[in-house]
């Protein structure tokens, strides 16, 4: 029988886990009656096809974007080369730039009918070229957006692990790719294995950047069953399907992490080792590499795209959809976070079985198709709405209106139960890094309570709580489905108006809303990161 | 203390429901894109004074949110394109008729639902574009004849899992049979000069690109590409004109069953089919307006003139299941 202060945890984390539950009790009662039609015909046409697919998909980017996350990471942090200032947090930058308009912009630039080929064929004359819209086509595209989530935590990870560890390493002998390999990795590898799981997550559940390059995978088979076949019961059993092979992602994360121990000491002044010659000319030319194809490859074609197209669309409702895309994010970002936050430390203070199963389940909803889960939640919604709400307010003598679907505190609550394991992530990994002696030491020393959180926790939490409040904040700029189906009338937002033109193929056009959407996410991540840069004497 | 009362009210009214009410309102839950249909809305607002709510979404999200919202519904009219989507709304139970004498006088029966559950607004085709640099008109004759070897390596079309794609397919086989149509179909997969791509726009630019020299499309994605590249070397081709016509579908309207403002939305639906409307709302799209007696724009009637299938486009709605699995058959993602 857990004691009192592991019981009292056990209300909020549940609550929080009930919410996310509604939604998935909707996709699990779908499985009440099964179309044998749909489902013979998507077994006997589709789905080798769709599994192998998706299969290849998801190794592909789980290698990519751990290459590419961990090595930048690595040298942004721990070397001193030419550019590295500013690469470090420029290499964030791509992070800003939803899937679906990395998609579109590549196809755009690089397909038969783009610039760059019809140059070639005009040059050269008729050739043959790699096909654009193929496999590695959408592995790269997918890679060059969600390998910002490894860096980030690795980079935290790495920055953390202090200066005395890595020159003692240095002292015992271990060259730096020695050093990387038994000391710096695997003391990062729950940070990395969380940046690894979101990418994974987010790729089994895309939807946009698969549909430009008509790329199928098990996602695609979800929205053709309901899109195509009108049957949402038959689109949630596959949806929960999806999310079965989402759990062992997780689970397979969370065994990795497994007894690592990740360190919290001083951080370092000074980088660790200072690349010359052409080390030093690999690194930089690494690193700019990705940066020019993930961000200003991408951002100089919307621009290109802007000046032909996209500015004649410019008038004065733009403010507003800006002014409602930062309000919903940064509100999403602070309710977030806060959920967040209290999950971490519910399973840090109390981790009982019951509390460990409610904070797994609270951070599912992720792994869902967006679309599908919009739907589950709004579903979920009206029925309270319907059974509780209304007549709830008409015994109350009101006027029996629903009050859920349709205003801006359920599209709230959608984004939380979406985006909560984003900010989980960082959370609880910054949280990890504080070892039990701390807050014994301060309660010893009279400080408990709410002092103790205030006063030792907050401050040790700030870098993560910021890099989870940044994720949410952009994810939420990006996020289509639940702010298309949920949003208050008139709260369009720019994704929104990405989603309208790139319905209708105007790609071209998409670019003012694609831009101004990137620009927008840009400024909490320079804000960020200029606050992270400041490595010495930052209190941590 | 009194001020804040209003700010407080106005507080919970953003926090929880979005539903106060106005006095003459409509509001609808459209598929159609904000572009194409405020300014039609603005004009009915300065017209009447009756406000008109809207969200734009994908039709499927759409309708089940007025399904799930039920008796509580917010929502008056569903706006949607294809008449596939219009025939599931129908079948999900979630619209209710509208009888209207000026409705049935403006709208040709063919382009409504029997039921009156929902009513076409403008007209689009779904036809044949050409390279005017390799192919001569006189090579063209049918959708059918584009599954010969004649085009092996020319032909692209859009993912068949755009609903347009699905309808042209479903009327396919109201016509051929099932049999025959899947062969038809896979004609048309094995003629493909590259993987379909996932819009019309993308289909006509790999024409005029030199991709491949036919493809199969809507108007109006012509119209808007032309009207941005006057010197576009690709033309529109009106099929199966000796025949049953050029496959044609719509964009329509359908009062959902339990609106809350049942009278001001049939009155806002009805002005949508007469000529004033007709002409704003094909002409931002470059469609062709369901009401016969309005002329469509200079330039959609430069297309020229076209014999139309005068099948019911409910057709496609019935047959759409059945059409997206011979599809997946023949191999057309």
């Amino acid at each position: 029988m857990p004691h009192y202060p592991q019981r009292r945890w056990y209300l909020p984390v549940f609550l929080v886990a009930a919410l996310v539950l509604l939604p998935l009790s909707v996709l699990l009662l779908s499985w009440q009656s099964v179309d044998t039609q749909i489902w013979s015909h998507l077994l006997d046409t589709q789905m080798s096809r769709l599994l192998g697919n998706t299969l290849t998909l998801v190794l592909g980017v789980g290698i990519g974007v751990s290459v590419l996350g961990v090595s930048l990471a690595w040298l942004t942090s721990l070397c001193e080369f030419p550019g590295r200032r500013w690469l470090d947090w420029a290499l964030m930058l791509p992070f800003a730039i939803p899937a679906y308009v990395l998609a579109f912009v590549f196809v755009g630039l690089l397909d038969f009918a783009g610039p760059v080929q019809t140059a070639l064929r005009e040059v050269f004359g008729p050739m043959r070229l790699p096909r654009v819209r193929s496999t590695g086509g959408v592995i790269t595209v997918l890679v060059l957006v969600f390998y910002p989530y490894v860096y980030l935590l690795a980079r935290t990870a790495f920055l953390a692990q202090g200066k005395g560890l890595m020159e003692a390493s240095r002292v015992l002998g271990l060259s730096p790719l020695q050093a990387f390999w038994r000391v710096a990795l695997p003391m990062a590898r729950p940070a990395i294995g969380a940046g690894i799981a979101l990418a994974l997550m987010e790729t089994l559940a895309d939807f946009g950047a698969v549909a430009v390059f008509n790329f199928d995978t098990f996602t695609t088979a979800i929205y053709k069953t309901w899109y195509g076949f009108f049957s949402l019961s038959s689109a949630a059993q596959l949806a929960s399907l999806l999310l079965l092979a989402v759990m062992l992602v997780l689970y397979g994360e969370r065994r990795a992490r497994g007894a690592s121990r990740s360190g919290n000491e001083r951080p370092r002044a000074q980088a660790l080792y200072h690349l010359r010659g052409i080390k030093a000319l690999a690194a930089s030319g690494w690193c700019l590499l990705v940066f020019a194809c993930a961000f200003v490859i991408p951002m100089l074609q919307l621009l290109a795209w802007f000046w032909q197209r996209g500015r004649h669309d410019l008038d004065e409702r733009y403010l507003g959809l800006v002014m409602h895309t930062l309000y919903l994010g940064a509100m999403a970002a602070l309710i977030t976070v806060s959920v967040a936050m209290l999950l971490a430390f519910a399973r840090r203070q109390a981790p009982t079985a019951g509390i460990r199963a409610g904070v797994g389940l609270a951070n599912l909803g992720y792994a869902l198709p967006g679309s599908v889960l919009a739907v589950s939640i709004m579903l979920a919604f009206s029925y309270l709405d319907n059974q509780l709400v209304v007549p709830l307010s008409q015994w109350l003598g009101g006027v029996g209106k629903p009050l859920l679907l349709g205003s801006l505190s359920a599209l709230l609550l959608a984004y939380l139960v979406r985006f909560i394991a984003v900010a989980y992530g960082p959370l609880e990994s910054s949280l990890e890094r504080i070892r039990p002696s701390l807050p014994e030491a301060s309660r010893s020393l009279g400080v408990a309570g709410p002092g103790l959180f205030f006063k030792v926790y907050l401050p040790l939490l700030v870098p993560g709580a910021l890099s989870a409040a940044l994720l949410v904040f952009v994810d939420v700029l990006k996020e289509m489905p639940a702010t298309l189906l949920m949003r208050p009338f008139g709260w369009d937002t720019l994704a929104v108006r990405v989603f309208e033109m790139t319905s209708e193929g105007e790609w071209a056009r998409a670019s003012l809303p694609a831009l101004t959407l990137v620009l927008v996410g840009l400024l909490p991540v320079i804000g960020l990161i200029r606050r992270s840069a400041h490595r010495p004497g930052h209190p941590r | 203390m009194l001020p804040r009362k209003p700010l407080l009210a106005a507080l919970a009214l953003t926090l929880f429901g979005g539903t106060a009410q106005a006095a003459e309102e409509v509001v609808v839950y459209s598929s159609r894109i904000d572009e194409l249909i405020k300014p039609v809305f603005d004009a009915y607002t300065a017209k009447t004074g009756v406000k008109i709510k809207f969200i734009t979404d994908k039709e499927a999200p759409l309708m089940q949110r007025i399904k799930a919202e039920g008796e509580n519904g917010v929502a008056d009219l569903l706006l949607t394109v294809d008449a596939g989507n219009l025939w599931q709304a129908e079948q999900m139970g979630i619209l209710q008729p509208i009888k209207a004498a000026t409705i049935d006088q403006n709208i040709p029966p063919q382009y409504r639902a029997s039921s009156h559950d929902w009513t076409g607004l403008s007209l689009r085709a779904r036809t044949i574009a050409y390279s005017t640099d390799r192919v001569k008109p006189t090579e063209l004759t049918t959708y059918e004849a584009l599954a010969d070897k004649h085009w092996e390596g020319r032909l692209c079309l859009r993912t068949a899992k755009k609903v347009y794609n699905q309808s042209l397919t479903a009327t396919l086989i109201e016509k051929h049979g099932e049999a025959e149509t899947e062969k038809l179909i896979k004609g048309w997969v094995n003629n493909l000069s590259t993987d379909v791509f996932s819009d019309d726009t993308a289909v006509l630019q790999a024409i005029a690109a030199g991709q491949c020299d036919v493809g199969i499309v809507n108007t109006y994605y012509y119209g808007r590409l032309h009207k941005e590249k006057p010197d576009l070397p690709v033309r529109l081709f009106w099929p199966n004109q000796g025949d049953r016509g050029v496959h044609v579908n719509l964009s329509g309207i359908g009062l959902t069953k339990h609106a809350p403002h049942p009278e001001a939305a049939k009155k806002l639906v009805e002005w949508m089919t007469g000529e004033e409307a007709q002409k704003l709302f094909a002409d931002i799209n470059q469609e062709f307006p369901a009401n016969p007696k309005v002329k469509p724009s200079a330039e959609v009637a430069a297309w020229g003139s076209f014999k139309a299938d005068s099948i019911p486009v409910e057709v496609a709605g019935k047959r759409q299941a059945e059409a997206i699995r011979l599809m997946d058959r023949a191999g057309w993602n």
